[in-house]
């Protein structure tokens, strides 16, 4: 028994040069990392600045809570809902055609590759860079931030997208043919039931980023609670900036709560 | 749902040898009803309108026009920031990958069994990720400095979150027959997670901080606009010039950089998996 165990261990692969040269590289890239760390001039009060901020959340300011006018935290809350739900959908809607033209095993890969490369190339720019160019379209406000979101959130929809596509069992479509389907009862019966749990799947999941990054879009005035947060950082208001984030964080996590909710019953089918 | 059911009575079929099988009503009028309410609701908030978007739409294409032909003399001042883009986004996934594993562990309901220690550290996990990364960035930017420092530790903050939550859930769904074998033979629970339960996670812990890892390089260029270093300075800088050839350049790279680690860390991906 002992002399099989001994052999087994013996013929084991050996793994120890690879590993050991993934360890020395690994050490290496952070090595040369390390040198962006410069603490620089430290401003001192780092450490006040974060207690400030936690005794903001625990004291928000309530007349910022509470109130339901425009600036109060439920109507921007409210709002920054609505760009996220909607730049949501607006996004899905362009992202399924554009993925059914990138996924490989339904075009020629010549045009799938081009569809590829045009869904990294919106994802590269980053959203600050989107809010600024719907600016010009639509003024500052809500609606930019809406048509922001949707354009950040093809890229990684439309990226889930053709993974689920290509993953489409097409044994179904050749058995339904079989039967004597036509096009339409292929799409209806074959395609569709298969795809609409992943799809919705997905998008739920944007939502749930698209709800956490809303607050990028304050950055150039694109509407949703961005930009009063960050007014209120700046300018040391920390009361506000608990109400805000109090604010935020319970509706983000409400949020998630729903959508993992609805994510488990789609995947159990 | 079953209110829902008990007012649209299910359709009820009676098979040939006499059983009666029930469908119940699709939920599809439903959800699409919330959906149109929800669509008015944000259509009126946000004040979206059609008409604005097909008049004035062209106005979108005057950056990107203005961006064309990209400034290639601006070519040899970017370099900087971008190591500062990489290097922040290598060494702050490396941090929040590591630190994510203790909490990771304690959060696992099939390791620790105590019930509050798990719900804690779910919870913990669950409020730092909601806390927005650039709110994480713009505070740390109050700690450390305006610099790369601050932008590293907002990296980190995120991906300790985000690899948390991953790998908790990998290491639920791992195969506990091995862990409970070495327990058996009297080995300490803490030789037998590493023994018997991390070598099953491994793989696919290094795939998610790699995923993690291509993600923080898009995301650290954004950083730069609340002072955290890397692209996104000089990019809020070029904006604010209105230099679009320059910002187009960054731009170019960036998409080049992104492509490449993407790239390397697809073919590693692959390779562990």
């Amino acid at each position: 028994m002992n002399e099989r165990i001994k052999k087994a261990y013996a013929s084991a692969p050996k793994t120890w040069v690879w590993q050991l040269l993934a360890a020395f590289i690994v050490a290496c890239l952070l090595a040369w990392s390390g040198t962006a760390v410069r603490v620089s001039s430290s401003t001192g009060n780092g450490l006040e600045v974060a207690g400030n901020i936690l005794s903001g959340i625990f004291h928000p300011s309530a007349k910022l809570l509470l109130t339901l006018g425009t600036d109060g935290v439920p109507y921007l809350l409210l709002e920054t809902f609505c760009i996220a739900f909607l730049g949501t959908i607006v996004g899905a809607v362009i992202s399924l055609p554009l993925s059914f033209l990138s996924a490989s095993n339904l075009v020629p890969r010549g045009v799938a590759l081009v569809g590829r490369v045009l869904i990294a190339a919106i994802r590269t720019i980053p959203a600050f860079a989107y809010g600024l160019m719907f600016i010009r379209v639509t003024g500052p406000g809500p609606f930019a931030g809406l048509l922001t979101m949707s354009l950040c959130s093809i890229g990684m929809v439309s990226k889930m997208f053709i993974e689920s596509i290509e993953d489409l069992d097409k044994r179904i479509l050749e058995s339904l043919d079989a039967a004597g389907c036509t096009t339409f009862q292929k799409i209806r019966y074959g395609i569709l039931p298969q795809l609409t749990a992943d799809f919705t799947s997905t998008i739920i999941y944007r939502f749930d980023m698209n709800l956490r990054d809303a607050t990028v879009l304050g950055l150039v005035g694109a509407g949703g609670i961005g930009a009063p947060l960050i007014f209120a950082m700046s300018s040391y208001r920390w009361n506000e900036v608990g109400a805000i984030l109090l604010g935020l964080i319970v509706l983000v996590l409400i949020i998630e709560w729903i959508s993992a909710k609805i994510r488990v019953k789609l995947a159990r089918g | 749902m079953s209110l829902y059911d008990r007012i649209f009575k299910p359709h009820v079929y009676t098979l040939a040898d006499g059983t009666a099988v029930e469908e119940k009503r699709s939920r599809a009028p439903l959800i699409l009803l919330v959906l149109i309410a929800l669509t008015v609701l944000s259509v009126r908030i946000t004040g979206f309108d059609l008409a604005v978007l097909v008049k004035k739409g062209s106005k979108f294409f005057d950056i990107l026009k203005a961006m064309f032909p990209p400034n290639t003399a601006y070519l040899g001042k970017i370099w900087q920031p971008l190591w500062d883009t990489i290097k922040m986004s290598i060494l702050g996934s490396f941090i929040g990958a590591v630190l994510a594993v203790p909490f990771a562990v304690a959060a696992a309901s099939n390791i620790v069994t105590n019930r509050v220690v798990v719900f804690l550290v779910r919870l913990f996990l669950s409020l730092v990720r909601t806390l927005p990364t650039l709110v994480c960035a713009l505070i740390a930017t109050y700690i450390f400095g305006l610099g790369t420092m601050a932008g590293t530790c907002a990296i980190a903050v995120f991906t300790f979150a985000y690899v948390g939550k991953q790998l908790f859930e990998i290491i639920e769904t791992v195969d506990m027959g091995p862990y409970e074998a070495m327990e058996a033979l009297g080995a300490t629970r803490l030789r037998a997670f590493t023994a018997a339960v991390f070598p099953q996670v491994l793989p696919t812990y290094l795939s998610v901080s790699l995923f993690c890892l291509e993600g923080n390089v898009r995301y650290a260029s954004i950083l730069g606009y609340v002072g955290a270093g890397g692209l996104g300075l000089i990019m809020n800088e070029k904006i604010g010039w209105r230099e679009y050839d320059s910002l187009g350049m960054i731009l170019i790279v960036l998409f080049v950089t992104v492509m490449v680690i993407e790239g390397i860390s697809h073919a590693l991906r692959k390779r562990l998996t």
